[in-house]
Order: structure tokens, then C-alpha cells, then sequence
């Protein structure tokens, strides 16, 4: 039991991560119909992004660590933005109304430049982070078995929800998010009554992107390594959430980012590590074709 | 960043162009400065950070300078933008001419390794771009005829291969007899990876093809029994030549044939070995491509709603494409694994299979030559680069999306109708407006 808590609470912690990556897809998907193939690298990006100004701060004295984290994430959040800002300006943008193919194939050449430029820029080895965060609380000590919550999984969790609350309010309440679903529903007919379609994009593509940034600084805090590759396999993962929790809705992708963070950690608890990327890849088959609206998406209706 | 023709009082062209790249130079600062200028390095004591700001400075003024220029020159304003870069009258003519330059490359291919001076490296060379063009031929059923996007092509290249080195290890079948086992059993997994994902939209059925491509590859990694894991298969026996092994042996190829025993005869026989598979591929997708099913891939690439409402079977049309495409795969991989003696997980990465598609996708989606200048000028390209190995992925990632937005429908992008009423005309690529399906 004390073991099946402990892995409910790393699954959230894991869950939290993916969800935060995998509301990226879902609003470009959401917004334009695409898959994002290079989100999972700017995922990575964000995570290089907190290290170095972590290590910045670091260098110019900055100890005090409530203070360095907050510089960090909203630096981090900052930088990892205008990366997302620039894939989509330079690799999206000019292929809108291109064949339904092109726009996938440029997004596949995007992340594998991301992926090599930071291994040249970088370097090809893990770079590792002394743990910045520690303590953390211990309950059922006196029966023996221990359940561990660090300090670093409470606040991925208290993160994840803040940020979820935020950009639900954004989308929901704001102008940018009235204009978001109308894109999201006529992309022609919004432009006609003024919504300014490829500013909403772009502003999209940055909301993504600082919400990666965001689990990449979380990446770096709770694993405390990372490299260049991390974002392919996470990129897939997240996309496998937002598809499981239903493309397009946005509180879908973070129950879906929960669920996959969930099975992968009983999968790796209950069964073999090994084979901890097959289920989760199996269930994005899965998902796919017996549920492809997800669990909380609406069902596509395909338009001639 | 903004449009050029916005402004209102309608500025000097220099001074907008000026504007737009400095904004692109302010931009590029702010995505080199962290990721160019701070460099991260593990030092003894713990990781810290490198200052690098020359490479900011190079990169900034590189963006700027490129960005003035494409605005003063491609990119100004009022500057007639013509659908094609080539006008369709020249490329019809190129298609023509490329009638002839089909035969000559493969006159030329076939005459190379007889060529005097001809070295060991240029045939091992050939051997890696002839692979590459089978791949790519092959990956072209499915995406450049059926257009289906398949991001886990590598996957039956790893099935084909596996099935030869296992069959070989477990019961010392010879490379002909498992030749055509591969082909079938990659071909079998293509039907069985292909059935489930055929209700799926394009970009839904690329990731979900990336996944079991990475199942497969997990799978082949973790099942150490029997496929050796991540120590990979070795020893796989080398193929003969009827019979006739290439070795120092009385009974060998050397020995029979009364010549001097040479290291390169195997390496010459393999060369045509892949050249003819080759050419069997583009062989049986030529014809195909004549035969209602190769007619119905193509009208399902084009719209698929469509081709359902004129009552073809979009399930078998699907599956056939992916059963042909993985089986060709299959037998390049079996005869990667007898070309290299040694197969590991490693060489079936996710990599590869963006590789084989870039071939595809440069080549211009369903033109058969194009795909095979395309598997030149790249494997080419990558062994040209070799010393600069860390900047060419970097340059193949900026290509393919370089070249998405310049010619999103490939270099050679005619498309020459396989009916036609009075006279076979070759249209531009980019006149053809795709449906959605």
C-alpha cells in the first residue's frame, strides 16, 4: 500500500510534466490543426534555457533560492517563448494553405535542428544539476514502510495547477482567448471580423512554448540531468497525453498528462523499466484507435 | 517582421529592409545569447558556464546580414513572385529530357565499379546510396503514391534485417532463402502495424507510426535472449554467389572462375546485388503505378473522401501500400545485415527513417528519379561532410525545412498522369491542389 502511494505520488509528479508540455500541442493543434512535431525539442530548449540561467545566476551571486527560481522561470519562460515564437515564424508560418504533408515534414526538419544545434552548441554530454531543492515530508515511518514527498514534487504540483488555472483563465476570459477559439473554430471567418489570425499563431505558439519551458525547468529540478535527446521521447509522451486526454481541450491534456505519468510509473513499478516507453507508446495506438476523440474531446467532424 | 507594403507613408525600400533586419538581428540575439554565449561545462568542481560571445556576435551578424540582403533582393517588395521557380513549360521539358537520363544513370551505375579507376571506396560508397535509394523508393510507395506518411519505415528495415541474421544464427538458412522470408515477414508486419492505422488522418497515422517503430526498436533492445539487446546480432553469414562462396577455398568464387582471390570481388558482387533490388523496386513500382491498385494509390493521395465515394476500398488500397513498402524495406535490411555481418538496435533509430523520408520528400513525393538523385546527393553529401559530421545534422534539419517552404512538393516535382486522353502532359507539381482526407 505505502509502495502504491509512493508511485501515485511520483505519477502525479510525472503526470504534472507531461500535462504542462502537452497543453502545447493541444492549443497548436487546437488552433491549426498541425502536429508540432518540434515541441518536444523546445520542451528541451526550456529545460537548457532554466540550467543556464540557473548557473548565471549562480555565478553573479545570486543564492537565496526562492528569489533564483522565480528569476529563473520567468527568464527561462522569457527565452524558451521567443524560440517558439521564431519555429513557428520560420518553419510554420510560410507553409499555412501548403499541402497537408508540408507543414509536419518541416516541423520533423525543426527538431532535428534544435536537437543537433544544441548538441553543438552544448555539447553532446549530459549535463547534471546538484540537487537545488531538498527535504522534503515523510509519513508512515513508524509502520515500517516509507512514503517520500519531496519539497521538488510539491512544488511541480502547486506549479502545474497555478499555471493550469491561469491559462484556463487566459483562454476562457481574455481577448486573446476569445480570439484563440475563434480561430480555433473559422479560421477565414474570424479574420473577417478582425481578429488578427497570425498574431493569435504566434501567440499561441508562445504560450506553448512557456509552458514547455516551465516542465523543462521542472525536468531539470526533479531528474536533475539532462541533454540534448530528452525531448524526443518526452515530445512523444506529451503528444501521447494531449491525444489521450482529447486534442484540442485543454483540461483534457493535463488529465491525459496525469495518466501517462501515472501508467509509465506503475508500468516501471509493477512490471519492467525497460518497457516503460512501449506502454506508453502502445497507448497512444491504442487511444488512437478505439478513442481517437480522446477522453474528453469533442469528435471530429470532417468537413469537404 | 511585419508585411512591407503595411506602412503607411510608404518608406524608403532600404529603410524598411533595414528595419526588418534589425529586428531579425535583435531576435537572433536573443536566441544566441543563452544558448551560443553561455556554454555549460563540467569542470571538477561541478558544471558551470563558458562565455562565448564571438560565436553571438558571428551569428547576429549573420542574420542580419542575410535578412538584408534577402529583403533588398528576393524579397522586395512588389518583386513578381511566380507560383514556380521553374516556369512548368521548362519543366515538362526536363521531365523529357529525364526520359533519357534514367537509362544513362543506370547505364552508369552498372558500368561503375568496371571503370579502371574505380577504388574499394567509391563501390562501398555505391553500395550505401544504392541502399538508400531502395529505401527511398520503397518509403515513396507509401508516401510519395499512397500518401501515407510513415515516420517508422525503419522498423521494417529492422524486421528485414533481424529476419536474416536470426533465421541465419537459429537455422542456418543461406541469404537467398531468407531474401524473400525477410521481404514476406516485413511485409506481413506492415499489415499488421498497417491494419489498425488506417482510420487515422496523416499526421495522426505519421506519429503513431513513429511509435511502433519505437516499439519495435525497444523491443529488439530489451529481448536479450534472443536478439543479443543492444550487443546486436553477429557473425551473419555473408552471401554466394550460386552457390559459390568469396573466399580463399578451392571451391570458391575465385577458384571456379580461374581468378586471383580478391577481397573485392564480394565487395563488387554485393554492389550488384543491391543495384539489381534496386531496380526490381523501381521496376515493380513503375508497373504498379499502371495497374488500378498503383491508379487507386494515387487518387487516395489526393483525396481520399473522393476515392471512398467512387467505391474504392480505401482498407486493402491502404494496406497494400504499406504491405509493398515494408516488404522492399525488408529486403534492403536483409541485405544490410549480410553487407555488414553485424546488425545492432542502433542502426534502426528514429533517424533513419526521417533520413529515408527527407529522400522522399526533397526528391519530390512519387517521382522515382527524383527520389534517386535525392539518396545521391544526400548519402553523398553526408560522406562529403564527414570531417564537419556535428554541423551536417544541423544543415540536413535546415534543409528539410528550407526546402519544404521553397518547393513543398520536392526538386522534381512533375507530375506525369499515368492516363491521359490524347497526349501524356507533365504539370507542374505545385498546379496540383491536394484534397484533405
Amino acid at each position: 500500500m505505502e509502495y502504491f502511494l509512493q508511485q501515485l505520488i511520483n505519477g502525479v509528479t510525472l503526470g504534472s510534466i507531461y500535462g504542462l508540455i502537452a497543453i502545447g500541442y493541444t492549443m497548436v493543434y487546437g488552433i491549426i490543426g498541425m502536429i508540432n512535431f518540434a515541441h518536444g525539442d523546445v520542451f528541451m530548449v526550456g529545460s537548457f534555457m532554466a540550467l543556464i540561467v540557473f548557473l548565471a545566476l549562480l555565478a553573479l551571486g545570486v543564492t537565496f533560492v526562492p528569489l533564483a527560481l522565480l528569476i529563473v522561470l520567468i527568464l527561462a519562460m522569457a527565452l524558451t517563448s521567443l524560440y517558439g515564437w521564431t519555429v513557428e515564424r520560420i518553419a510554420y508560418r510560410p507553409l499555412r494553405g501548403s499541402f497537408r504533408l508540408a507543414p509536419l515534414i518541416s516541423a520533423i526538419g525543426m527538431s532535428i535542428f534544435l536537437q543537433n544545434m544544441v548538441q553543438v552548441a552544448q555539447g553532446a554530454r549530459v549535463k547534471p544539476l546538484p540537487p537545488v531543492i531538498t527535504g522534503g515530508y515523510q509519513f508512515g515511518a513508524a509502520e515500517g514502510f516509507v512514503v517520500n514527498v519531496s519539497n521538488v514534487q510539491i512544488i511541480i504540483v502547486v506549479t502545474t495547477i497555478a499555471l493550469m488555472v491561469a491559462f484556463s483563465l487566459i483562454v476562457s476570459r481574455t481577448p486573446l482567448g476569445r480570439a484563440q477559439r475563434a480561430c480555433e473554430q473559422d479560421r477565414k471567418m474570424a479574420a473577417l471580423l478582425g481578429v488578427d489570425v497570425d498574431r493569435t499563431i504566434s501567440l499561441t505558439f508562445v504560450m506553448g512554448a512557456a509552458l514547455a519551458s516551465v516542465a523543462g525547468l521542472m525536468y531539470l529540478l526533479y531528474y536533475g540531468v539532462i541533454d540534448f535527446y530528452i525531448g524526443f521521447v518526452a515530445g512523444v509522451k506529451a503528444f501521447t497525453a494531449a491525444v489521450l486526454g482529447g486534442i484540442g481541450s485543454l483540461p483534457g491534456a493535463m488529465l491525459g498528462g496525469l495518466l501517462i505519468g501515472l501508467i509509465e510509473t506503475f508500468w516501471s513499478a509493477y512490471f519492467t523499466v525497460e518497457y516503460k516507453d512501449v506502454a506508453a507508446f502502445s497507448i497512444l495506438a491504442i487511444v488512437l484507435i478505439f478513442l481517437p476523440s480522446g477522453l474528453l474531446g469533442r469528435p471530429e467532424v470532417e468537413k469537404v | 517582421m511585419s508585411d512591407p507594403h503595411a506602412g503607411a507613408a510608404a518608406p524608403s525600400v532600404f529603410g524598411v529592409a533595414f528595419k526588418d533586419a534589425a529586428f531579425a538581428a535583435l531576435v537572433a540575439l536573443g536566441l544566441a545569447a543563452p544558448m551560443l554565449g553561455l556554454v555549460t561545462v563540467q569542470t571538477q568542481s561541478g558544471i558551470e558556464l563558458e562565455q562565448h560571445w564571438g560565436k553571438v556576435a558571428i551569428a547576429v551578424a549573420i542574420v542580419f546580414a542575410g535578412r538584408l540582403l534577402l529583403n533588398l533582393t528576393l524579397w522586395r517588395p512588389g518583386r513578381k513572385k511566380s507560383l514556380s521557380y521553374v516556369p512548368p513549360k521548362v519543366e515538362a521539358k526536363l521531365a523529357r529530357f529525364a526520359k533519357y537520363l534514367a537509362p544513362l544513370a543506370i547505364l552508369g551505375a552498372v558500368v561503375m565499379p568496371m571503370l579502371p579507376f574505380t577504388e574499394r571506396y567509391a563501390i562501398d560508397l555505391g553500395i550505401l546510396v544504392l541502399t538508400y535509394v531502395m529505401l527511398g523508393w520503397g518509403l515513396n510507395i507509401v508516401v510519395g503514391l499512397a500518401g501515407l506518411l510513415d515516420l517508422g519505415y525503419v522498423a521494417f528495415y529492422a524486421v528485414g534485417a533481424y529476419s536474416y541474421a536470426l533465421l541465419a544464427q537459429y537455422f542456418g538458412l543461406s541469404f537467398w532463402v531468407c531474401l524473400p522470408l525477410a521481404g514476406i515477414l516485413a511485409a506481413f508486419w506492415g499489415v499488421i502495424l498497417g491494419f489498425p492505422v488506417l482510420r487515422l488522418r496523416g499526421d495522426y497515422l505519421a506519429i503513431v507510426t513513429l511509435a511502433f517503430g519505437e516499439i519495435i526498436r525497444i523491443v529488439l533492445l530489451n529481448w536479450y535472449w534472443f536478439t543479443g539487446g543492444p550487443n546486436g546480432i553477429s557473425g551473419i553469414p555473408r552471401p554466394s554467389f550460386f552457390g559459390l562462396d568469396f573466399d580463399r577455398g578451392d571451391d570458391g568464387f575465385a577458384a571456379t572462375f580461374g581468378l586471383d582471390y580478391s577481397p573485392l570481388h564480394r565487395i563488387v558482387f554485393l554492389y550488384y546485388l543491391i543495384l539489381a533490388l534496386a531496380l526490381l523496386t523501381n521496376f515493380v513500382t513503375i508497373r504498379l503505378r499502371r495497374l488500378p491498385i498503383g491508379r487507386a494509390w494515387e487518387a487516395l493521395r489526393e483525396d481520399e473522401i473522393a476515392c471512398r465515394s467512387l467505391g474504392i476500398n480505401t482498407v486493402n488500397t491502404k494496406l497494400t501500400a504499406f504491405a509493398l513498402g515494408a516488404m522492399f524495406a525488408g529486403f534492403a535490411g536483409s541485405f544490410f545485415a549480410t553487407r555488414q555481418g553485424f546488425i545492432s538496435p542502433e542502426s534502426f533509430v528514429f533517424m533513419e527513417s526521417a533520413l529515408i523520408l527527407a529522400i522522399v520528400v526533397l526528391g519530390g513525393m512519387g517521382s522515382q528519379f527524383g527520389v534517386a538523385v535525392a539518396a545521391v546527393v544526400m548519402i553523398g553529401g553526408f560522406e562529403l561532410f564527414r570531417e564537419f559530421s556535428d554541423y551536417r545534422m544541423i544543415t540536413f534539419g535546415l534543409v528539410m525545412v528550407l526546402i519544404m517552404i521553397w518547393r513543398p512538393r520536392g526538386l522534381v516535382s512533375t507530375r506525369s498522369p499515368s492516363v491521359f486522353l490524347k497526349e501524356k502532359k507533365a504539370i507542374s507539381g505545385s498546379l496540383v491542389q491536394e484534397g484533405h482526407g
